[in-house]
Parts: C-alpha cells; sequence; structure tokens
C-alpha cells in the first residue's frame, strides 16, 4: 500500500523562466525512473497522441516515460493577443505503466519541484473524466486545482483505440504555459520570460512565438487551402490503411514487420487535417461526427496493428 | 455487544458520487449482515475525499444457529430423487427424517447452520459489498482487475468491544485490512492506528478530517455567512453548489473576496455563472442594491499566510475568467444594440436538425404559429411574432456560446438593449419555459405565446421525422415539451383547442422536412416525389394536371404546402392522423401530470373519451369535477346505477336488435319509483343543460349525483323486463335517458368497478 511520503520541501526556490519549469520537470521525472524522450516530429493536437503514449498504453509491457510535446490547436488562435491562449502551445507529458500506486505522490513532488510549496497552495484533485473521441479513448481521473487553476489533467486509462488498457498507464499533462505563468506571475503569456531574464540576450515567450502566433492564426483561419486538406485527410485515410494491409511477414528480412508506427502517423496526419478543416469552418455539425469516426477507426486499426507487435506484448 | 468500524480509503472521490456511495456502503454491509444472522442496533455512514466511512453499533458477535426443515420427495419416490435431494441438502439417507404428509410419507432434511463468529460474516459480506460496489463509473488501476470508482489505497475493518478491538480478516484482491488510516493529505500525512469509531472520529479531527459531509457543509455555510455580514454582503444560497464543495474538501477553509470592480458592471446571471461553473464560488450579494459584489472560494487547507497565496491566486483566476465574460459582454452588447441583426442572419447557417433544417428556418415557423396562438392566449400577435422572431437571437451570442445555460437570460438582457418591449424581452427569456416539472410557469401572455408555439414546433417536427420517445429513450426531450404544453395551458388556464395549432405546425414541419431533404440529398430530397405531389396536392387548390408537373419540382411543392397554411385549405387526412398521433401522446403526458394531482386514471379516460378533448382545460375541468363527485357517495352510487341501467340496454338492444333511445313516456309509467324517475331525469336535464353549456361541471355532475335517489329507488321497485312488452319499452327508453345525460358529462362507461 502507498505510503504518503512527507511532503516538506526541501528548498523550494522559484523558477526564473519558462524553461526552467520544463528543466526541473524534466530533471525531477528522470530521477523518478522515466525515460526522458523528444517531442513527437509531427503536428499533433495534444501529448497523448505521441505514440509513446498511445500505442504504449496499449499491451502488457511495462513502460515508463515524459517529455513536452509541442501541441497544435488551430481554432485556439488569437493573433498572440489574447493572454492566455495559444494555437500552438506545450504539454508535458508523463505515462507510466502499470500505474504506480504512488501516482499522485510522484506528481505532487512534481508540483513541488516547479516551486509549488503545497503548504502555502490549495491543491485538489476534481473529478474530470477524460475521453478522447478521435483516438477511441478514455480514462477516469481529475483535473488538478491549484489556487482554482487546472494545471494539469491526471488520467488512468480504461480503453485506448477500442482496446481495454490491462495494465492500465497513468496519464499526467501538464499545460506548460499556464502553469509556468501561474509559477512565475505573469499575467499575459507572450510576457513570459523564456530564458533566464539575466542571460545576455533574455528571450521573452513573445520573443519566440508572437510572429507565429499571427501567421498561423491567419494561416488556419483564412489561408490554408480547404480543398488540399480535405484531399490530404482523405490520402492519410487511405495511405494508413494501405500499411496496415500488408503481409505481417516482410519478404525482404524475412523478418514479421507490422508497420504500425507508419501507419499510425497517418493516422496522427489525418486528425490534425480534420482540426485545420474544422478551424477553416469548413465541417457542418453532422459531417463532425462522420469526421471524428473516421480518424477513430484508423485509430483502432493502429491499435489493433500495435497489439501484434513486439512493443505491443505480442509473443511470436 | 461489538461495534464494527470500515473505511474504504482511496483517491478523491467524485463530489457528486459521494453521498450515494455513503449510502450504498451502509445498505450493502447491513444488509449483507442482516442476511448472515447478525442484528445491530444503529449504523451510520460517512464520506470524504478520500474515504467512505461506515459505523455499526451493537453488533451481534456471532449470529445464531438455525435449523431448517426442507421438504423432499416422498418416501415412495424414486431413487433419484431422493439422491438429487440428498446432493442438494449435502445429508446422507440415514439424516433424514420420515414425516406424516397429506399424500404420504415424504423425507425431510433438518439442516442445523451453527452460529458463525462475526467476524467471519463481515470478512465475507465487506469483499463482496467492495466487489459489488454500484459505482456510476469504475476503474481498474495499475495491474489489478479489482474495480473501484478511482484508485482503492487501503482498508481499515476493525470490531471493537469492551475486550478490545481486533481487525476482521478481510482480504481482497492484495488488500488486507488493517486498523490503521490517514488524515489530511497534506496537514497531517502519516497513518495512524484507530480502535474503535470514537477513536477514529476523534483522530481524525485532530487530522484535520470532518468525517461528516453535513457537518463540512454546515461549517462552509456558518463561516461564510458569518464572513460576507461582516463585510456588509449576504451569500447567495446554492445548495447544489455547496453539497458539491463540501464533497471537494475534507477541512473546509472560508475565504472571501471582493471582485475587481472593472466586472462589476457584468449581468449578476453572468458573474454568478462563470463563478459557479468555473471556479466553484459562491456568490455575494449585495442586499441594498442587488448587485453581485463578492465572492466565496472554500480551500481544503490553513495556511501559515492565512490563505493569502491561495486567495491571491484563485483572484487571478477569477479575473482571466471576467475578462473573458467582460469581452463576451461588450463584443455582445455592440451587435445587440445595433438591432441583433448579425445573430439572426448567423442563425441560416445553425442547424437544428439535418431533417428540418436551420435554426433561422425554425423560428421562421415558430414566428407564423405564434401569430395563430396569440389570440387564445390574450397576447398581442405583433409583439408575439417579433418575441419569436428575436427569442433566439442570443444563442448566436458570444456569452452563451460560453455559457449555454445563460441562453434566454442573455437573450433578455439583448433584447432590451436594442430597444424592444419589455414583453418581447421577457419572452426571450422566459419561452424554454418550464423546463423541469417544478420550473415557474410563464404568465405574460407574450411570453406563453411563444413558450407554446416553441414546443409546438419542436414536437411535430420530430414526429414529421419519426423521431418519437421510446421506452427510456427521449434524446430531444420531447416528454418534458409536451409537459410544458399541459403545464403553460392549465397554469394559464388557456382555452384553445390544440389540434388546429398542431395541424398547422405539422404543415410547416412537413415543408420544412421536404426542404432539408431536398437540400441534403438533391432535388427530391428523401421523399418520393410522388410522395411529395401526393402531399402537395391535397393540400393544393390547383387541378391535377397541373400538380403533375410537380414530379420535376419539388421546390414548387413545398411551396404549396406552405400556401396552403395561408390559403386556409382545411386540414387534409394525413395531417389530423399525424395531429392525433401527436395529440394521443400529450393524452399520455397529461394522463402522468393529473395522476400526480390525485385525479384517478378511470377518471382521466372517462374524460378523454369525450369531444373537444384536444382543450385541455376544458378536459382537466371535466376531470377535477368528475373526480370530486366520484369521492361522494352519492357519486359512486349513482355510477353503479349508470352501469346497471348500461348494462340492462346493451344486452336488451342486443336481443332485440334496436336502440332504445327515445320515447319514454310517463304516460306508462306503472309504479311511483318510476314517475319520480321521470321527474329526477326532468329536473337534472333542466340544470345539466345549461350548466353544461356554461361548461360548469361541478353543477352538471352535482346535478347527476343527485340522481342517485331516485335511480335506486327504480331499481328497488321496478323489474325492467316486465311481460307487458309496451310497459318494458318504455322502462327501457327510460334507462336510455339516464344513460343519455350521465353520457353528455363525461364517458361513464370508462370508469373502474
Amino acid at each position: 500500500m502507498a505510503q504518503s511520503a512527507p511532503l516538506v520541501p526541501p528548498q523550494i526556490t522559484a523558477p526564473t523562466c519558462f524553461q526552467d519549469v520544463i528543466l526541473r520537470l524534466q530533471g525531477y521525472w528522470a530521477s523518478r525512473g522515466c525515460a526522458i524522450l523528444q517531442p513527437y516530429d509531427m503536428e499533433v493536437g495534444a501529448g497523448t497522441f505521441h505514440p509513446a503514449t498511445t500505442l504504449r498504453s496499449l499491451g502488457t509491457r511495462a513502460w515508463a516515460a515524459a517529455y513536452v510535446q509541442p501541441s497544435r490547436r488551430p481554432t485556439d488562435g488569437r493573433y498572440g493577443e489574447n493572454p492566455n491562449r495559444l494555437q500552438h502551445y506545450y504539454q508535458y507529458q508523463v505515462i507510466i505503466k502499470p500505474s504506480p500506486p504512488d501516482l499522485q505522490d510522484l506528481y505532487l513532488g512534481s508540483l513541488v519541484a516547479i516551486g509549488l510549496d503545497p503548504a502555502l497552495h490549495d491543491i485538489r484533485f476534481v473529478e474530470d473524466d477524460w475521453e478522447s473521441p478521435t483516438l477511441g479513448a478514455w480514462g477516469l481521473g481529475w483535473e488538478v486545482w491549484c489556487d482554482g487553476m487546472e494545471v494539469s489533467q491526471f488520467t488512468y486509462f480504461q480503453q485506448v483505440g477500442g482496446h481495454d488498457c490491462n495494465p492500465v498507464s497513468g496519464e499526467l499533462t501538464y499545460g506548460l504555459e499556464r502553469l509556468a505563468m501561474y509559477v512565475l506571475g505573469v499575467d499575459h503569456v507572450m510576457d513570459m520570460p523564456f530564458n533566464d531574464p539575466q542571460s545576455p540576450i533574455a528571450l521573452s515567450y513573445g520573443d519566440i512565438f508572437r510572429q507565429t502566433e499571427e501567421e498561423y492564426s491567419r494561416h488556419n483561419f483564412d489561408g490554408a487551402d480547404t480543398a488540399k486538406l480535405l484531399r490530404n485527410f482523405e490520402e492519410a485515410e487511405v495511405e494508413c490503411q494501405r500499411l496496415l494491409a500488408f503481409d505481417a511477414m516482410d519478404p525482404k528480412s524475412g523478418k514479421r514487420i507490422v508497420m504500425a508506427h507508419p501507419a499510425y502517423d497517418q493516422c496522427i496526419k489525418a486528425s490534425h487535417l480534420f482540426n485545420l478543416l474544422d478551424a477553416r469552418g469548413v465541417i457542418s455539425v453532422t459531417e463532425r461526427q462522420a469526421y471524428i469516426g473516421r480518424v477513430r477507426a484508423l485509430a483502432k486499426l493502429c491499435a489493433d496493428a500495435f497489439v501484434t507487435t513486439t512493443a505491443g506484448g505480442y509473443l511470436a | 455487544m461489538p461495534d464494527l468500524l470500515i473505511e474504504l480509503f482511496s483517491e478523491e472521490i467524485p463530489a457528486r458520487m459521494q453521498a450515494r456511495a455513503a449510502d450504498d456502503l451502509k445498505r450493502l454491509v447491513t444488509d449483507g449482515l442482516v442476511a448472515a444472522g447478525l442484528t445491530y442496533a444503529g449504523a451510520g455512514a460517512f464520506a470524504t475525499p478520500r474515504r467512505l466511512t461506515l459505523a455499526v453499533e451493537g453488533l451481534d458477535a456471532a449470529s445464531r444457529p438455525t435449523v431448517e426443515d426442507r421438504k423432499g420427495p416422498m418416501v415412495t419416490a424414486p431413487e433419484a430423487a431422493v439422491q438429487g435431494f440428498l446432493r442438494s441438502t449435502g445429508l446422507t439417507l440415514d439424516q433424514l427424517e420420515r414425516r406424516a404428509d397429506k399424500k404420504g410419507e415424504v423425507w425431510f432434511a433438518v439442516i442445523r447452520k451453527p452460529g458463525r463468529p462475526a467476524a467471519d460474516i463481515i470478512a465475507e459480506v465487506l469483499a463482496d459489498a467492495i466487489r459489488n460496489f454500484p459505482w456510476p463509473k469504475s476503474m481498474r488501476w495499475g495491474a489489478g482487475s479489482l474495480r473501484w470508482v478511482r484508485p482503492l489505497q487501503s482498508i481499515l475493518c476493525v470490531l471493537s468491544s469492551e475486550a478490545g478491538s481486533e481487525v476482521v480478516p478481510v482480504s481482497i484482491d492484495g488488500f488486507v485490512a488493517g486498523n490503521t488510516t490517514e488524515g489530511h493529505r497534506f496537514m497531517a500525512p502519516g497513518r495512524f492506528a484507530v480502535s474503535g469509531f470514537d477513536d477514529y472520529h476523534a483522530k481524525l479531527k485532530r487530522a484535520f478530517v470532518i468525517l461528516d459531509g453535513a457537518e463540512r457543509a454546515a461549517a462552509i455555510w456558518h463561516d461564510a455567512t458569518q464572513a460576507a455580514f461582516a463585510m456588509g454582503l449576504e451569500v447567495v444560497e446554492d445548495k447544489g453548489l455547496l453539497a458539491e464543495v463540501a464533497g471537494l474538501v475534507e477541512w473546509p477553509v472560508v475565504l472571501l473576496a471582493r471582485i475587481p470592480a472593472p466586472f462589476l458592471h457584468l449581468p449578476p446571471e453572468v458573474l454568478q455563472t462563470s463563478m459557479r461553473e468555473h471556479q466553484k464560488f459562491f456568490s455575494l450579494r449585495n442586499p441594498a442594491t442587488g448587485r453581485i459584489e463578492g465572492f466565496v472560494t472554500v480551500a481544503n487547507r490553513e495556511t501559515t499566510d492565512h490563505g493569502d497565496t491561495i486567495l491571491k491566486g484563485n483572484l487571478k483566476v477569477l479575473s482571466a475568467r471576467l475578462s473573458d465574460a467582460r469581452f463576451f459582454w461588450d463584443n455582445d452588447l455592440r451587435v445587440a444594440r445595433a438591432g441583433m441583426g448579425d445573430w439572426l442572419d448567423g442563425l441560416a447557417s445553425v442547424t437544428f436538425h439535418n431533417k428540418l433544417g436551420s435554426q433561422a428556418d425554425r423560428i421562421a415557423r415558430i414566428a407564423a404559429l405564434v401569430r395563430e396562438i396569440a389570440p387564445f392566449v390574450g397576447a398581442d400577435p405583433d409583439q408575439a411574432e417579433q418575441a419569436a422572431r428575436i427569442a433566439k437571437a442570443d444563442l448566436r451570442s458570444a456569452m452563451v456560446g460560453e455559457f449555454p445555460e445563460l441562453q434566454g437570460v442573455m437573450g433578455r438582457y439583448y433584447a432590451l438593449e436594442a430597444g424592444m418591449p419589455a414583453s418581447v424581452a421577457d419572452a426571450a427569456r422566459d419561452h424554454y419555459s418550464p423546463l423541469g416539472p417544478s420550473d415557474a410557469v410563464p404568465v405574460a401572455p407574450v411570453s406563453v405565446a411563444v413558450a407554446l408555439a416553441d414546443k409546438l414546433d419542436t414536437l411535430t417536427g420530430f414526429w414529421a421525422i419519426d423521431e418519437k420517445p421510446t421506452g427510456s429513450k427521449d434524446p430531444f426531450a420531447l416528454r418534458r415539451a409536451a409537459l410544458g404544453v399541459i403545464r403553460l395551458v392549465l397554469g394559464n388556464e388557456n382555452r384553445c383547442e390544440l389540434i388546429p395549432f398542431i395541424v398547422s405546425a405539422v404543415r410547416r414541419n412537413q415543408a420544412a422536412m421536404m426542404q432539408a431533404g431536398k437540400d441534403h440529398h438533391g432535388r427530391h430530397g428523401t421523399m418520393s416525389s410522388i410522395d411529395a405531389v401526393r402531399l402537395a396536392q391535397s393540400l393544393s387548390v390547383k387541378g391535377i394536371e397541373e400538380m403533375t408537373a410537380l414530379v420535376e419540382d419539388i421546390d414548387t411543392a413545398i411551396m404549396t404546402l406552405s400556401q396552403g397554411l395561408s390559403s386556409g385549405v382545411p386540414p387534409q387526412e394525413w395531417e389530423l392522423q399525424r395531429s392525433s398521433d401527436l395529440l394521443a401522446f400529450f393524452h399520455d403526458r397529461l394522463k402522468v401530470y393529473l395522476k400526480d394531482q390525485s385525479i384517478r386514471q378511470d377518471v382521466i379516460d372517462a374524460c378523454l373519451a369525450m369531444p373537444e378533448n384536444c382543450d385541455l382545460t376544458l378536459l382537466v375541468k371535466r376531470a377535477e369535477a368528475l373526480n370530486a363527485t366520484l369521492a361522494t357517495e352519492d357519486g359512486a352510487n349513482l355510477v353503479q346505477g349508470f352501469k346497471r341501467a348500461a348494462n340492462i340496454l346493451t344486452q336488451a338492444e342486443a336481443k332485440d336488435g334496436v336502440e332504445y333511445s327515445y320515447g319514454a313516456d310517463i304516460k306508462f309509467a306503472e309504479t311511483d319509483a318510476e314517475r319520480a324517475l321521470f321527474a329526477a331525469l326532468d329536473a337534472a336535464d333542466a340544470k345539466i343543460a345549461p350548466a353544461m353549456a356554461a361548461e360548469d361541471f361541478t353543477t352538471a355532475m352535482a346535478a347527476m349525483a343527485a340522481l342517485r335517489g331516485p335511480v335506486d329507488a327504480f331499481f328497488t321497485a321496478v323489474q325492467v323486463n316486465a311481460d307487458n312488452q309496451i310497459v318494458r319499452r318504455n322502462r327501457l327508453n327510460l334507462l336510455s335517458r339516464i344513460r343519455t345525460l350521465c353520457l353528455s358529462v363525461a364517458d361513464l362507461t370508462k370508469l373502474d368497478g
């Protein structure tokens, strides 16, 4: 049974900048035994889409990983003007399978590491059931509140890609900008120091992202070619299905090679293209459900394929 | 007598599930104990975010031994039957007893069960309760297979008596019960042992946990109202929020602050909704001005800075939220003051239902229907139409986009800003009402008219596309809409027949469905062109040749349907059919509604069988009068008399092949009782006819009930089937007068008994 470790923070120093928050989380989860992965090199809507979470939460093999994932939500673009909303932002993602019995305490330790002293703050686990209709995934857990602000999502995966999770993964997702703004006491995301403000060349979040927020906001709402997006969506869908239709036995290497990851890349692509189409306002309410269903069907196919691979716990 | 303490300690249990879960734990465990033969003096269950706790007092130390006599087969029964009985009882033949029965000797098994120690029983019952716990949603975690609402962390199960306390040996999926628990997650980390409930309760309090949710709620309310008073403000009561917040904390600490000035001009509903939905804050109202000026947040801990950091953080989040709200409000006001045109145009692109067109289409239908309804509810048709046209404009506003629950409320503010009359603005707010069965019913005529039109359009629309409620499925809340119509009509004592309104709404929705079908599926829509033409023809005043051209042109078909509305084409058969189907649905809802008002089901049936049954107010007046009449001795007995008369008549009519409906003549009366009945019927006729004409059912039914004496006397004194055929026919015709008179009041044949 879990023994709650005393949460008396040793020497809490306040982080100085955005990257300090990220580096502390990296250091913390590395010290707790997670493999520190790098972001997935594709456009995704959330850290959950990284195959290190979606696919690795399937099957029986144990897994522990943490990573930053740049995430895109085209409809959230506000031309860099809104203090809290961005079409491109960072999530910090931790995924551990099976979920350890002291995951809550581990999580609280990470808050301490980034300078949130639980003796001064009000930290709460408030019911929030997570569901991703595009991934065919759901889980139970909470949103974690710090002084009334949601700072993380905490989920025990029950199903992914239509498969029951067994064992169950524990997933933690931190909205990095919001969390860092709170810790650093910044009111507008663009004003947040990105590197140490004492650095010879101090850069703010706005120095790095204001212009791209403008460019992508215009692109997402007005620029993107919807005919091309629709075509790309269809192509990704077909490609995903095609890759999974191959015989598992690779004649060239003589090995059993299921192309689960390449197929899943196409699923991720389809999902992002759908988000862009949505932002362009060309998907009606009724069509919306149909598109989500098509992406979900791909996610299921990929999940079905992944559990027939070694990483998916398949024993030949 | 030992006491039992159980605690199921877990990660945070959703607030909304806690109270029910505590009850379920109590029920499952105590029922299990009782079923196993243990009695107890009392039990109490508690929940906090991290624990479910059950305390059982005065439990038997062991179950009593039991003896069960079980009857088996006859002694003479085949060997197989006897063997089967032995297997099922676990006994051998020599342990059975032979007992005499009515039919001969029978084997009896006397099954003796020794008493079992309470701990053994508890261990089984608790493991069962955990495995079968009825959580609304449960989950697995780690590599285990046990399900709980969130990961279970530990089980405490202690049986205590004067002799001391012992841990009950419960074991389930690797969890072994102990005698330890934890206090507050942050304020008192670490485990401690307890010996029984009093010890547990006291130690929890020292470890900053208030076990009882009601006590936490009371503390929050007390502290909040006291502190608010000191600020010159009052807490806006919100029982749902109080229960929820009490389920989010183990050690409630109330913190209050004023809302920053730049947000104070926002409508109170906006402030309250934003604070409640996003932050779970209570609102603080200035009693002098009625404005919302402050908030209460409930933290889960004390801090050395007396909540300063926590309050600052909450204020920051609130400011961000209210900045959004203010941005929405300012933008919305610009559109509203310009007449809301942008929103009204925008509603054309909002799908109401893909088979029934857009919100704008729907508004056009409601606006047309409301003009027809307005005169019957005392509303000005122009105002009613104006209200219908703007009532849903706020669906396009930014504020309602963010807070859908503010639909209507915002509509009223924006309509006022747009310079509309108050009655129109009020209708924008109230036309969704009544929502729940206890929701207030609008009374302002314009609001009533729009509310009725809105609901009737919804119902006929979903009837047109065959999306009627089935069983427990009612995704479009059509039962609620029908009940809304019923409550609106009855609550305002509106006098109108529903059928004409339903017919015209049916016609409009048929046109809408064809249009939407055409938009989605091309020229002919989802219905065949032949059907379209047939429908159009049935409404058209044009000749058949012209109509045939419509095979190529669904637009004309749709237009013809719409024209049929304005040109006063009488209801067609298909329209009446669909309308009466919908009316039957109204009648079903009405029955449920009146049943709750203690009106007998058969009384409602008796009134539904009368004409004008689509005038709900009239229908209910009749039902109420009949219900009251039947509650009197005369009324109840008269119904018996009526039924006797009707039965005799039915038999005689069947036998003779004629209907006795005319011509009873007093000159053929042979007895006083007969003559008295003639006189009584004349007197009743004289009262009932005018009373019915004046819809005074009470008077009519009292007059009917007054027939009881003469009718009873008649049946006592008179043999209807006399030998003299003239006398017999006369008497049957007299009975027919009773029947006719009673049936003019309500269809008494539908009554029970």
